[in-house]
C-alpha cells in the first residue's frame, strides 16, 4: 500500500512544475551566496580623521590606520563637528581626532590623548571598529617607545598569540557553511510537508483518500518517506559543492552527518505535517511554518551564539530541535566530532522526530 | 427521457421493515448536527444489498451530509448507521473496505495519468499487484479509454473525469458505491453511458447508493427515497411514489415534496 502512495508523491512533485526547480536553485544559491551575505565580519569601516596637529606622528598614525584592511579613511577635515555631520549622514562609521598639541605632548611629556569616537548605531560595526583602532594605536605606541627610549632599557610587555582552532584563518564563510546546510534542509523538508496534506485539502483529493482503508500511519508515512530521500538528495548536492566551491570537506564521519540529518529531516517533516493537519488552507498552513520557522532559526544559534543570549532565552533553545542540529552539524562538520560525542543531541533530536511524527499520525484525522 | 435497456432492471420485491438488519445499508435515527443546525434530523432507511437507491432532494437538503456519514467521512450526531455490517460510527475504517465512493466534486489526483490513479487506488485498497493491470486494460478498454491512459486526468472533458472516477470507486469490487451527483453537468449521452455502467455494476451484486438532480434518472432506480430539510420525507419505487402523489412523473412528485422546504438553499 506504502509503496503505491509514495510512487504516486514522487511522481507529483516531480510534475510540479516549480519544485524541482527551487530544489536545484536553493542549495546552488546556499552555497554560492548566502555564505558571502551571511558573513559577519566586520571589514570596510569608515573613517574620518579630525587632524588638528598636522604632525609627523599623527600623520604616521593615520598611515598606519589607513594600512589596515578593515578601515577606510574617508573623511578629513579640521573640526569635529564637520566630522560628526558626515556621521549623521551615514557616510563615517569612527571618528579619529588628533589634538592640536598631540606631538607636543608626546614629546615633551611621553604621554598624547587621540580621541575615538564611534556610531553605535549598528552596534557591531561600533564596538568592534574602536576595539581594532585601539589595538592599532596601542602597537603605535609601543612602536614610537622603542624609537624614542635607549634600546638597552627594556620594558615590561605582554602580548597574545591567537590561534583559531578548527577554522585556523578564521573564515566567517566556513563557521556559515553547515548552518546553512541546516537551514536548506529546514526549509525544503519543512515547507514541502507543511504544503502537501494541505493542497490535498484544497484540491478535494484527501476526501478520495480518506475513504479508502488507508491506515493513518501509512498515509503519513508516505508523506514523510519522500521528503526523507529528497533531503538525503539535498544533502549529498550541498557537501559536494562545499567541496567543489570552498574545498570545505567535513572533518568528521560522513555517516554521522547524514545519520543526524536523516533524523533531523524527520523532526521538520513531522512539524510540517502537524501544521498542514492543522491548517485548511494552504495559506494558513505557510504562516504557521514561517512563523515557527523563524522562532526556530533566531533561537537556534545559527547566527548568533546562544552563550550571548538572555538565561531565558536560553532556556528556550532547550525546547528548538534546531539547536540541536546546528550543534551537531558544526560539531562534526567542522570539529570531526564523533558520533560518540552527540549523544545529548541525538537523544534530543530523536524524541523530537518521536514527538512530531507521532503527533502527525494523531492529528491527522480521515473521519470528521 | 434517456433510454436505457430496461429488461435488466429486476422484479421489484418489498424490502424488509425499516430498522431490520436485513439490508446492506441500515439506518435508525441517523442525525447529524453542526452547531445548532441540523443537517440530517433522524433519518431510517434500508438499502438492499444489489439495489440502485436514488436518494434525492433538493441543493442543502442534506444529502451529502447523510452519504459522508455513511461512508465513514462524517461522524454521526445520533442515531445509528450500519453499512456492509458495520457500525460507521465504531468501525468506519471497516466500512470503507468494503465500499467505493465518487465524490460530488471530482477528487482523483489532476497530476497523475488516468492510467496511474487506477492504479493507485488499486493498490490502496489492496488489490493484487499481478491483477491490477490487466483489470486496468480492460476496464479502460470498456470505458473507451484506451488511448488515453497516459494523459493527465486534469487534460480530460468532465464527462471523462466523471466515467474515471466511477471506475475507480468500484475497481476494488466493494459491496456497496455511493455516488454523489455523478451526472452533475454530464452531456445526455455520457449520461446515458454511465447510467448502463451503473446498471452493469448493478448486475455484478454491487449496491448502488447514488444522488441526482435529474428526475429522469430517478425513474432508473428501483426505489427512491426524497430528502427535505434533513428529513426522508418519502421512500418508495418510482411507480408508487407516482401513484402516491397522483404525479405524471419523479418531476412533480419532487415538486410537491420540496415545496414544502423551509431551510434557504445552501
Amino acid at each position: 500500500m506504502l509503496k503505491y502512495l509514495i510512487q504516486k508523491e514522487f511522481k507529483q512533485i516531480a510534475r510540479n512544475s516549480f519544485i524541482p526547480k527551487i530544489l536545484i536553485a536553493l542549495p546552488l544559491m546556499a552555497i554560492l551566496v548566502f555564505p558571502w551575505a551571511a558573513n559577519q565580519e566586520i571589514t570596510h569601516i569608515q573613517v574620518a580623521v579630525v587632524d588638528k596637529d598636522h604632525s609627523t606622528y599623527s600623520r604616521r598614525l593615520t598611515e598606519k590606520i589607513a594600512a589596515s584592511t578593515y578601515f577606510r579613511l574617508t573623511v578629513w577635515t579640521d573640526t569635529y563637528e564637520n566630522a560628526l555631520s558626515n556621521v549623521e549622514a551615514g557616510k563615517v562609521d569612527i571618528i579619529l581626532e588628533f589634538p592640536s598639541d598631540f606631538e607636543k605632548q608626546l614629546l615633551t611629556q611621553n604621554r598624547a590623548k587621540v580621541y575615538i569616537a564611534s556610531n553605535a548605531v549598528n552596534t557591531m560595526k561600533g564596538g568592534i571598529g574602536s576595539g581594532y583602532m585601539t589595538s592599532i594605536i596601542r602597537d603605535f605606541a609601543d612602536e614610537i617607545r622603542t624609537e624614542t627610549l635607549p634600546v638597552t632599557y627594556s620594558h615590561p610587555s605582554l602580548s597574545i598569540l591567537n590561534s583559531q582552532l578548527f577554522n585556523p584563518y578564521g573564515d566567517y564563510k566556513i563557521f556559515m557553511i553547515p548552518a546553512l546546510l541546516v537551514m536548506l534542509l529546514t526549509i525544503i523538508c519543512g515547507f514541502l510537508p507543511a504544503l502537501s496534506i494541505v493542497s490535498e485539502k484544497e484540491t478535494g483529493t484527501i476526501e478520495q483518500i480518506n475513504v479508502t482503508p488507508v491506515k493513518k500511519t501509512t498515509f503519513i508515512l508516505s508523506k514523510l518517506i519522500p521528503n526523507w530521500i529528497l533531503g538525503f538528495i539535498i544533502l549529498t548536492m550541498y557537501m559536494l559543492l562545499a567541496w567543489l566551491v570552498y574545498g570545505l570537506i567535513p572533518a568528521g564521519n560522513l555517516i554521522a552527518i547524514y545519520f543526524i540529518a536523516l533524523i533531523y529531516i524527520f523532526v521538520v517533516s513531522g512539524l510540517g505535517l502537524v501544521l498542514s493537519n492543522y491548517s485548511s488552507t494552504v495559506q494558513q498552513a505557510m504562516f504557521m511554518m514561517f512563523f515557527f520557522m523563524i522562532i526556530m532559526i533566531l533561537l537556534s544559534g545559527l547566527f548568533t551564539p546562544i552563550a550571548s543570549m538572555p538565561d531565558w532565552a536560553q532556556t528556550v533553545t532547550l525546547f528548538n530541535p534546531l539547536r540541536y542540529f546546528v550543534e551537531a552539524m558544526r560539531m562534526i562538520y567542522l570539529k570531526g566530532s564523533h558520533i560518540m560525542d552527540l549523544g545529548k543531541q541525538l537523544l534530543a533530536l530523536s524524541l523530537f522526530a518521536l514527538f512530531f511524527c507521532g503527533w502527525a499520525v494523531m492529528s491527522y484525522r480521515k473521519t470528521n | 427521457m434517456l433510454e436505457i435497456n430496461t429488461n435488466i432492471e429486476k422484479p421489484y420485491t418489498p424490502t424488509p421493515p425499516l430498522g431490520g438488519r436485513g439490508g446492506v445499508i441500515e439506518t435508525i435515527d441517523l442525525t447529524k448536527c453542526f452547531g445548532n443546525f441540523t443537517a440530517v434530523d433522524h433519518i431510517s432507511f434500508s438499502v438492499e444489498k444489489g439495489e440502485i437507491f436514488g436518494f434525492l432532494g433538493a441543493n442543502g437538503a442534506g444529502k451529502t451530509t447523510a452519504m459522508r456519514m455513511l461512508c465513514g467521512l462524517s461522524k454521526p450526531t445520533a442515531g445509528q448507521g450500519f453499512v456492509a455490517g458495520y457500525d460507521i460510527a465504531r468501525q468506519p475504517e471497516q466500512v470503507k473496505k468494503n465500499i467505493g465512493y465518487m465524490s460530488q466534486k471530482f477528487s482523483l489526483y489532476e497530476d497523475l495519468t488516468v492510467k496511474e490513479n487506477m492504479r493507485l487506488f488499486a493498490g490502496i485498497y489492496g488489490v493484487k499487484e499481478n491483477l491490477i493491470l490487466p483489470k486496468i486494460d480492460e476496464t479502460l478498454s470498456k470505458l473507451g479509454l484506451t488511448a488515453e491512459a497516459n494523459t493527465l486526468v486534469k487534460k480530460l472533458p468532465l464527462g471523462w473525469k466523471q466515467k474515471l472516477s466511477f471506475s475507480v470507486a468500484i475497481f476494488h469490487e466493494p459491496q456497496i458505491v455511493f455516488l454523489d451527483e455523478p451526472t452533475g453537468g454530464v452531456d445526455p449521452i455520457t449520461r446515458r453511458q454511465f447510467w448502463k455502467m451503473i446498471y452493469e455494476a448493478a448486475e455484478r451484486g454491487i449496491t448502488v447508493f447514488v444522488t441526482t438532480h435529474y428526475m429522469d434518472e430517478a425513474e432508473y432506480c428501483r426505489r427512491v427515497s426524497i430528502m427535505v430539510d434533513g428529513r426522508i420525507d418519502a421512500l418508495d419505487t418510482p411507480a408508487n411514489l407516482r401513484a402516491q402523489f397522483h404525479a405524471e412523473n419523479m418531476d412533480e412528485v419532487f415538486t410537491k415534496l420540496a415545496r414544502k422546504a423551509t431551510r434557504i438553499e445552501s
